[in-house]
């Protein structure tokens, strides 16, 4: 019988998973001091990022047994390099996107049925934040199942929060998709135990065998976490449903919640499936992340509405990550191709995020976002509108934006790795991403005479569009911190060499 | 071939039939009933693996897994349920023929 060690007290990084919780039980009594209390918890949590990445980048890697239960039958907890910095960008995006929420939630006079219920947001999205940072500490697999489900259900019950037809379909077919992708996600997981006896990372890096119950494990798990992540072709579900969400929502959908999933296939990939993962696997994610770019850019191009083409500009982004395991499996071009794909992962979190609360706010101001009907926009709403093009610049990946820098180490990885194929798609995508984004610049800054009809927009909901576009472009200018502090601390390899707890 | 075994497979029987059903069911309720049909393979299958410890006790961590598993489950039905009654409510349809393409 393994019992708790009761000398051993939580550390308090814990407080970034246990703080929304808190925060979201508050908010279930005091409704009406949600936003308040939600804005409270963010620059909690954001603090407690922060110090969290202060000691990694200081002290290496850190974890720890929650309430001093030892695996299997306790919960671990690790947080490295990728963790913290994950848990950092969470944090900026979060805060940021929790202002424009404050702002777009805020109770109006005139009761207006469009608007949903404003108490109903936070708690939610204080869930999906919990779920997000257990999510990038968890040091198990099966622990990452349940992390998973519980930021698929919450996003799923955000993406419904309007109550519209549209918005509850897409939010059922996103629920419907999601689960099978983490049940498949499951049945990987108990496939692993049953071949290998343990579920952590860094026991399973150092145990497992390319046998056919890895390989399938691989298989499955890859297949349902793509699922999540919106491949091609699996990416049906996404335009829909993050074009129908409330603005904040499609932000931390774009931004976040995708992006948990690639997290999860980065780890398996690279540290618990390292022998399993054969270039041979490792070109079909590739290969449907160079169609998704191309694909999810036409769809982009011929989108009629603003939040579709942001939406699928979304999947063509997405295309990219996938890029990193083909790259990575070549000998010389795996570190190269890390980096890229964990810039690209912070660089799109922003811009995407910058970009979706732009749209929401064109969205309220002329209440269309029919893209053809949007000329002079720029007159009615500049902040917005120069928040969009400056995250544009690093969706195309300009310099000098977080954007530039990925794309420009994906193009260095694929020429290091000698797959120029690659490197072409790169380029390609940046081109139709160009064609895209100035399809709608065309019109958003024409110069019209006529006056629109346009609401006010609150100036919180504008700028905070902006700062979010100015974190990517400045995205631009850190990289080498930024960099460095994802590559503290283990490949998990490692912490199962040295032997950490018998 | 002995009951392990035989757990499992049936297991990954039920998984198989509830992931054709969750892809080809057209109504939205024997979606969820097919979720909920291959989520009872995934559990099948866990329970099974805990017998791959030798001695009288089977291995006690996939059962914690499954008893996890059955709380996610239900919650995930709950909020499927939920859905289509809204959805229900403003269409009065229940298929996922509906299309909102760009």
């Amino acid at each position: 019988m393994i019992a708790p060690d009761p000398t051993i007290g939580d550390p308090w990084w814990v407080w970034v998973i246990a703080g929304p919780l808190a925060a979201a039980c508050a908010m279930a009594v005091f409704r009406k001091l949600s936003a308040a209390f939600g804005l409270l918890a963010g620059l909690i949590i954001a603090g407690l990022a922060a110090r969290l990445i202060l000691l990694v980048a200081e002290a290496g890697a850190v974890k720890t047994e929650i309430g001093g239960w030892a695996a299997p039958l306790g919960i671990e907890l690790m947080a490295d390099g990728l963790s913290a910095g994950m848990l950092g960008i969470t944090a900026l995006v979060g805060m940021i996107i929790s202002i424009y929420a404050a702002a777009y939630f805020r109770p109006h006079d005139g009761a207006d049925p469009s608007n949903p219920p404003p108490t109903l947001f936070w708690p939610l999205w204080m869930f999906l934040w919990a779920a997000l940072n257990a999510l990038f500490l968890s040091a198990d697999i099966f622990n990452m199942y349940v992390t998973l489900e519980l930021m698929g259900l919450s996003a799923v019950a955000l993406t419904a929060l309007s109550r519209e037809p549209a918005a509850v379909s897409a939010a059922l077919r996103y629920l419907l998709v999601s689960l099978l992708g983490s049940l498949s996600y499951l049945m990987g997981v108990a496939l692993l135990y049953g071949a290998f006896g343990t579920l952590g990372l860094a026991s399973l890096a150092a145990e497992l065998t390319p046998a056919p119950a890895a390989l399938a494990a691989l298989a499955l798990m890859s297949a349902g976490l793509m699922m999540k992540a919106a491949l091609f072709p699996l990416h049906f579900w996404l335009p829909p449903a993050h074009a129908a969400a409330p603005a904040p929502v499609s932000a931390l959908l774009s931004a976040l919640v995708v992006k948990a999933s690639f997290y999860l296939l980065l780890r398996l990939w690279f540290d618990a499936f390292g022998p399993a993962a054969t270039a041979a696997a490792a070109l079909i994610p590739g290969v449907l992340g160079a169609v998704a770019v191309l694909w999810g850019s036409v769809q982009a191009l011929s989108a009629q509405r603003l939040k579709m083409l942001v939406a699928y500009s979304t999947v063509a982004q997405l295309g990219y990550l996938f890029l990193v395991f083909p790259l990575a499996a070549a000998e010389g071009a795996r570190g190269t191709a890390w980096c890229a794909a964990i810039y690209f992962v912070i660089a799109h979190a922003c811009a995407k995020a910058a970009v979706f609360l732009a749209a929401g706010n064109v969205l309220i101001g002329f209440g269309h976002d029919r893209i053809e009907e949007l000329r002079g926009a720029v007159q009615d709403l500049p902040v917005s509108m120069f928040g969009f093009a400056v995250a544009g610049v690093s969706l195309i990946g300009l310099p000098p934006s977080g954007g530039f820098i990925a794309k420009w180490l994906f193009v260095t990885a694929a020429i290091d790795a000698g797959q120029w194929p690659l490197a072409a798609v790169v380029v390609a995508g940046g081109l139709l991403s160009t064609a895209y984004i100035f399809r709608f610049f065309s019109r958003a800054f024409a110069h019209v005479t006529e006056k629109h009809s346009c609401c006010r927009v609150h100036p919180a909901m504008e700028w905070s569009a902006l700062a979010l576009a100015l974190c990517a472009l400045a995205l631009g200018l850190t990289a080498p911190p930024v960099i460095g502090l994802f590559q503290v601390g283990p490949p998990l390899l490692e912490t199962a060499a040295m032997g950490g707890r018998p | 071939m002995t009951p392990p075994l035989l757990y499992a497979l049936a297991g990954v029987a039920l998984f198989s039939i509830g992931v054709g059903g969750l892809i080809t069911a057209a109504h939205l309720l024997r979606q969820v009933l097919s979720f909920n049909v291959a989520g009872s393979g995934v559990f099948l299958f866990l329970v099974a693996m805990a017998y791959r410890t030798p001695g009288p006790f089977p291995d006690p961590v996939p059962h914690a897994m499954v008893l996890t598993g059955i709380v996610v489950a239900v919650s995930a039905t709950a909020l499927a349920l939920l859905l289509i009654c809204i959805r229900h409510e403003s269409t009065a349809r229940s298929a996922t023929g509906e299309d909102d393409r760009p």
